[in-house]
């Protein structure tokens, strides 16, 4: 986020666009509730009707996969109408002509088209986003889940920028991240073509610097993707794969092409605190502990790093991730010698300009925002307060692509997929919990009433979905929160795992898969 | 920021204009009782067990509600003051179950607390008395209703921090109670249970099931750390006792204040199940055996190394973890380099 998750209360305007905030984000879910309590207007952008709908002043109902339509359409009313912030524009920004020309023909009936969405809906979004005094974008995963994904959220940026709503309290261009540490992972490096604070390993000075803080040769290559080592091990590419804390089997697009490459490979250890789907396939597992058996740091989406802490001893023989990777680091003779995560935070902190003010001492009960430069700083809630860290901000002239996968006679149905509120991801931890297990352990695909009509379909029936790929059994659940021709399944039961459906196409910038639109047919069972 | 002089029993303060006497007051340290004020909901001075005695005012003024003004003189612990309370708890104790003993609040009960402070024993009240069905229908925590003391901040909780506004005061009077719309279980009402109302009832009236009979206040240690699920990063307390997660209590001085919602607040309980892996296996002939920490990693590393060395670094990939700390995934990306690849990557896309 650019912005902090507390400010969202206080927007003028919010603009939640491929968030299903209520049950993937409840506290910022709450907030944006309590915003349009104290009069804050609220746009909702979703091909579902998700609860947040029920507080919105507009629900954009679009067609999945069609995000940049939308956007650019509203970037064409802002211009159109004047509302756009020249001042900020010509102060802070670059390439605009470009965005203006092709915005130009993305008249709102022309987007209308495209996404479903009606034009006069369209144009009351751009209002309402625009004469703002304030206005805060937030968005997730229903943005970046696309072969667009990239220029989707360039797009968003394009919005803000237009309307000067980057860089000061109550605004910005938010996204909210869905797990506890992502925003901590790609900070520490754990991407194919960065060191820690995204330094670039094709970067010679950061390659240096790294080399001799570690006294080991670095290639200056950037690496594989996810989806791409898999692709690789199919090609006997990659000959051993190390998974720690992940359960790609299930949480990766099309499973079943995901299991045929790891059993390709000639060596699979998997880190976990189960014996995961994806464990299973492994050559070695290694038992790890939960967070409440260690200590370290997270870094919530807003940036703040925050502490934590150690309650229980490990359980049985397993040991943190930091110890085992330790030991691996010493076996393979790189002189390591780690005797607590303080000790790796603190080499962070030495190597990383951002996170160069934080250490333990100072994360206290609140934690601090990143950059952090200096031990006296305190912290940076709002980004690009005055400047963007690369100097002007830059529209993003960007195209509307239809997503890969379009429904046909064989796959008339689109299939999008999330989360909810009882559960979590592949739901190896939700659902070893007694309570949330008891409210809910099973799929319910929600299909439209029309849907279910046509294809004499009853409440908690039983249906085939299948799709070019895989096929799995669900239950139903019949309700307009979907429009006609959409369904919507989680991917949390391994029992009806919707990834065996998804389709690897991806974004190729971002290499982002286009988990949210599947063609699948849908028969009764 | 206007400022106005007044005295606390006997402390000349000078405080903010804006602020109630109960905020001055703690902001000199002073402790006033309260049950139904919480600082980030509406003041509806309903409980009355903060009031005070402020010089010259005809009866003794809710400190939650009453603003401060210039030259104000205020007791919060005067003979009236402490004779009001007592009367106050005495009413509660009227219609109010006896059962502390047994009662998992004990220890961290306000109206217990303040019984204790101001010696009230009982009631001399005699009359009828609530008697509620113990509502244990939902999965995460019980309603006694018969021990609410109607303090409201369940209610106002869940209206205007959650959103859900799943429960209301329902019937006048000596029937009124706190319920859902038509009184239908909390499951079947928009409650989505975060939780947020058990942690800020005062009194009995909603416990978690987590840690029945096993969570007593000064048994538990209190564990700050950083909820493991979604992005949001809340903070709060796990409460630990012989090595177990008996219970959780929000950090209400962190940055997002204490709210929680279901996964947060009582998912935790996966820590302890019987599926979690306690020791290395290793696959032979198609069957996991359990390893030694030594068999398991030698092996791992020995077969980096051997992979490396017939195929080039660039077959070796690793994928990190969202899930893990900084420290892990800095230490897993620098094992992945230092092996000579950049093959690393986790799954922030997904």
């Amino acid at each position: 986020m650019t912005n902090t998750i507390n400010e969202v209360e206080d927007a003028k305007a919010i603009f939640v666009i491929g968030s299903n905030t209520t049950e993937n984000h409840p506290v910022i879910g709450y907030r944006i509730k309590r915003a349009v309590k104290k009069g804050a207007k609220l746009i909702v952008a979703d091909p579902r009707r998700i609860e947040l709908c029920d507080y919105a002043d507009v629900f954009l109902q679009l067609k999945p996969g069609t995000n940049i339509a939308l956007l650019n359409a509203m970037a064409h009313v802002i211009l159109k109408e004047g509302l756009a912030d020249e001042e900020f524009i010509k102060a802070r920004t670059e390439n605009f002509d470009a965005l203006k020309a092709t915005v130009e023909k993305y008249t709102p009936e022309y987007a209308e088209k495209i996404t479903g969405v009606p034009a006069e809906n369209i144009i009351r979004a751009a209002r309402i986003y625009a004469e703002a005094e304030t206005a805060s974008i937030l968005y997730t995963m229903g943005v970046t889940q696309h072969t667009t994904g990239t220029d989707n959220v360039l797009s968003i940026a394009n919005l803000a920028l237009l309307t000067g709503n980057i860089g000061k309290p109550f605004s910005g261009v938010n996204p909210l991240r869905g797990q506890n540490n992502v925003q901590g992972a790609c900070d520490m490096g754990a991407l194919p073509d960065v060191f820690t604070g995204y330094q670039s390993v094709t970067d010679e000075k950061a390659r240096a610097k790294f080399t001799q803080a570690w006294g080991v040769e670095l290639s200056g290559t950037p690496g594989l993707t996810v989806t791409e080592m898999f692709s690789a091990a199919e090609n006997r590419d990659i000959r051993a794969m190390y998974i720690m804390g992940e359960n790609p089997y299930l949480s990766d697009p099309d499973s079943s092409h995901v299991r045929y490459c790891m059993e390709q490979l000639e060596f699979l250890v998997v880190q976990d605190l189960f014996l995961t789907e994806t464990a299973k396939y492994a050559d070695v597992v290694l038992p790890a502990v939960s967070w409440a058996e260690k200590e370290g740091t997270f870094v919530n989406t807003e940036r703040r790093v925050q502490k934590v802490n150690q309650a229980l001893k490990p359980r049985g023989k397993a040991k943190a991730d930091w110890q085992i990777i330790n030991e691996i680091g010493k076996r393979l003779g790189f002189g390591w010698n780690y005797r607590c995560a303080e000790d790796i935070f603190t080499e962070i902190a030495a190597l990383t300009p951002s996170y160069a003010g934080i250490n333990y001492e100072r994360l206290g009960v609140t934690g601090i925002n990143w950059p952090c430069p200096t031990e006296d700083h305190p912290g940076t809630p709002i980004l690009h307060v005055g400047k963007f860290s690369r100097g002007l901000g830059r529209f993003s002239a960007v195209e509307h692509q239809d997503p890969a996968e379009k429904p046909d006679e064989d796959f008339p149905f689109l299939l999008t997929t999330g989360r909810v509120l009882y559960h979590y991801h592949t739901g190896t931890m939700t659902r070893r919990s007694k309570g949330l297990r008891k409210v809910l352990n099973e799929e319910l695909m929600e299909i439209n009433p029309h849907d279910a009509k046509a294809l004499k379909l009853q409440e908690s029936d039983l249906v085939k979905v299948s799709s070019r790929r895989g096929e799995v059994k669900s239950k139903v659940r019949i309700t307009d929160r979907v429009p006609r021709g959409v369904v919507f399944m989680t991917f949390h039961f391994k029992e009806t795992a919707a990834n065996l459906l998804t389709s690897s196409h991806s974004c190729p910038t971002a290499k982002i898969p286009e988990l949210k639109v599947t063609a699948v047919r849908v028969e009764k069972a | 920021m206007t400022k106005v002089n007044i005295t606390i029993n006997g402390q000349q303060l000078e405080v903010d204009a804006s602020m109630t006497i109960l905020e001055a007051a703690e902001s000199a340290g002073i402790e006033i009782p309260t049950f139904c004020h919480d600082p980030e909901l509406t003041r509806v001075g309903a409980c009355r067990i903060c009031v005070v005695e402020v010089a010259g005012a005809r009866n003794l003024p809710a400190a939650c509600t009453t603003p401060v003004s210039e030259g104000m003189v205020i007791e919060t612990e005067s003979e009236r003051v402490i004779k009001a309370r007592r009367v106050n708890l005495q009413l509660i104790w009227a219609n109010h179950p006896q059962d502390c003993l047994t009662c998992e609040k004990t220890g961290s009960c306000k109206l217990q607390d303040y019984s204790y402070r101001y010696n009230v024993t009982g009631s001399p009240y005699q009359g009828e008395a609530k008697v509620f069905e113990l509502d244990n229908t939902n999965p995460f925590f019980f309603r006694d209703l018969n021990k609410c003391i109607y303090c409201g901040k369940c209610v106002r909780k869940c209206f205007e921090v959650n959103g859900a506004g799943a429960i209301e005061f329902m019937y006048r009077g000596f029937n009124s109670k706190v319920t859902t719309a038509f009184d239908v279980p909390l499951e079947e009402s928009s409650c989505v249970m975060c939780g947020m109302c058990v942690d800020v009832c005062p009194v009995g009236a909603l416990t978690p099931l987590q840690g029945l009979h096993n969570n007593r206040p000064w048994e538990v240690e209190k564990v700050l750390t950083t909820c493991p699920y979604c992005g949001c990063g809340c903070t709060y307390y796990l409460h630990v006792k012989n090595d177990k997660i008996v219970g959780l209590t929000p950090n209400f001085e962190g940055p997002l204040k204490g709210h929680m919602c279901v996964k947060g607040r009582f998912g935790w309980d996966f820590v302890d199940s019987p599926d979690r892996l306690k020791t290395p296996l290793i696959k032979k002939d198609g069957e996991f055996v359990e390893a030694t920490w030594d068999e398991a990693l030698d092996l791992v590393a020995s077969k980096f190394k051997e992979v490396r060395a017939q195929y080039g670094p660039d077959a070796i990939a690793g994928l990190s973890s969202a899930r893990t700390t900084n420290e892990e995934n800095y230490l897993f990306q620098k094992l992945l380099r230092s092996l000579g690849t950049n093959n690393v990557d986790h799954c922030a896309r997904l």
